[in-house]
């Protein structure tokens, strides 16, 4: 149990795709102006995310080492293309305001990323697990910096008109950008500080084993 | 006269790969260190680019829309372009090892670079507000949209080289230093950028 726990730790925080290995920044950058379009990126990937890991994982044994890669990128492109069909048809809002970066999941690196460093050497539950873990970090990265462009780029929350007070510019790629590299020197910075807490922690419970041994 | 114009003045100024897009950040914010690596990428992309549009385009037109199978454009796309990446790295090694070892090491990189895949999608949708009324697309003008729009990016990466080299002058907070500082500095590219939607085509 404890290695699901640290996998799914990994995956939202310690290495969370977005804030701490800036990985999938296209869509990232290119959405958040609005939360609506930035959550539904995030469950899509969630969802494309969680396949491939499984199909990949469940293939392990039989894809030869070689062309290990354009195997991953068939199971990838084939996955997009079924997500792009669906929400074609039963979500059209959603692929209308996702507009190029559907295509593009498929070069999208976390994908590929986990396939590569996850899926092909773990279990199918554990590689579940991962996907999960990694598209709910990307996804709650993605629509946390949603709500605050959008709030104070147009004033409103998930479409909802709130204030009349706005900053256009962070609606517009460039205040994507600068949301953006604040949010991971804020994340970066709250991080290190759970990590130096737990090391701390840690060098204090060794020390107090040693001097109960040496007592 | 008019279309090409505007073709130019969109793919490099107005809809910028990078400041207007955000296509091709993954390599706008890793190799952009220093002038000399980010001129080679940019160059190695905008080559990439050009020549992915010129596959694709005329598979996409004569094979895929007369067959009826347009919705295997992201499986088909994706392949082109990364055999066309791995073809073109066996050839420029054969035919100019100089160059090769100028931008060689880029090249695996750009087979998963949003940029390339993000071109070849946009020539095959609706580009009429870019052409003007009345007139279609053609390879042609796909090609050339490609070109220009690998120049704006290649331009958009060694402004931001040359802002990062004077950067490191600066000490840094551990957590502002690296990516942090680079999106903020990418921020004020884009607002500079952003004078160019004024330019009414």
């Amino acid at each position: 149990m404890n290695k699901y726990k640290k996998i799914t730790l990994d995956g939202l925080i310690f290495q969370n795709p977005t804030f701490i290995l800036v990985l999938g920044t296209c869509p990232t950058l290119g959405l958040i102006s609005s939360a609506f379009s930035a959550m539904g990126m995030g469950l899509t990937v969630l969802v494309v995310l969680l396949l491939s890991n499984v199909i990949i994982s469940a293939l392990r044994k039989v894809i030869p080492n070689e062309v290990r890669i354009p195997c991953y990128i068939v199971v990838i492109a084939t996955l997009v293309t079924f997500a792009r069909m669906f929400l074609e048809k039963f979500v059209p809002d959603l692929y209308d305001s996702l507009g190029g970066f559907l295509a593009l999941i498929v070069v999208n690196c976390i994908i590929l990323g986990r396939a590569e460093a996850f899926a092909n050497k773990h279990t199918v539950a554990e590689a579940a697990v991962d996907g999960i873990a990694n598209g709910l970090g990307f996804t709650v990265s993605l629509t946390l910096m949603g709500i605050i462009c959008e709030f104070f780029g147009k004033g409103s929350l998930f479409g909802l008109q709130i204030m009349d007070f706005k900053i256009g510019m962070l609606a517009t790629p460039a205040g994507a950008f600068l949301v953006y590299g604040l949010c991971i020197a804020v994340f970066v910075y709250i991080v290190d500080g759970i990590e130096r807490a737990r090391r701390v922690k840690a060098n204090k419970l060794a020390r107090e084993n040693m001097l109960k041994e040496a007592a | 006269m008019a279309t090409l114009i505007s073709i130019v003045l969109a793919a490099v100024l107005t809809n910028n790969f990078i400041t207007a897009k955000t296509y091709g950040i993954c390599p706008f914010l890793g190799v952009s260190k220093k002038t000399s690596s980010a001129a080679g990428m940019g160059i190695a992309v905008t080559l990439v680019m050009l020549i992915a549009t010129l596959v694709t385009y005329p598979i996409y037109t004569y094979v895929m829309v007369p067959l009826g199978i347009e919705f295997l454009e992201i499986i088909f796309f994706i392949f082109i372009i990364a055999s066309l990446v791995q073809m073109l790295e066996v050839i420029i090694k054969k035919i100019s090892p100089s160059l090769y070892n100028a931008m060689g090491v880029y090249l695996p990189l750009i087979t998963t670079n949003c940029a390339v895949l993000g071109v070849t999608e946009l020539v095959i949708g609706d580009m009429s507000a870019i052409l003007g009324e009345g007139v279609s697309m053609n390879l042609g003008w796909a090609a050339l949209y490609a070109l220009f729009a690998g120049l704006g990016f290649t331009l958009v990466m060694i402004i931001m080289s040359g802002m990062r080299e004077r950067l490191n002058y600066y000490k840094l907070p551990k957590a502002v230093a690296g990516f942090p500082i680079a999106m903020v500095t990418a921020c004020f590219i884009c607002m500079a950028f952003m004078v160019f939607s004024y330019i009414s085509l």
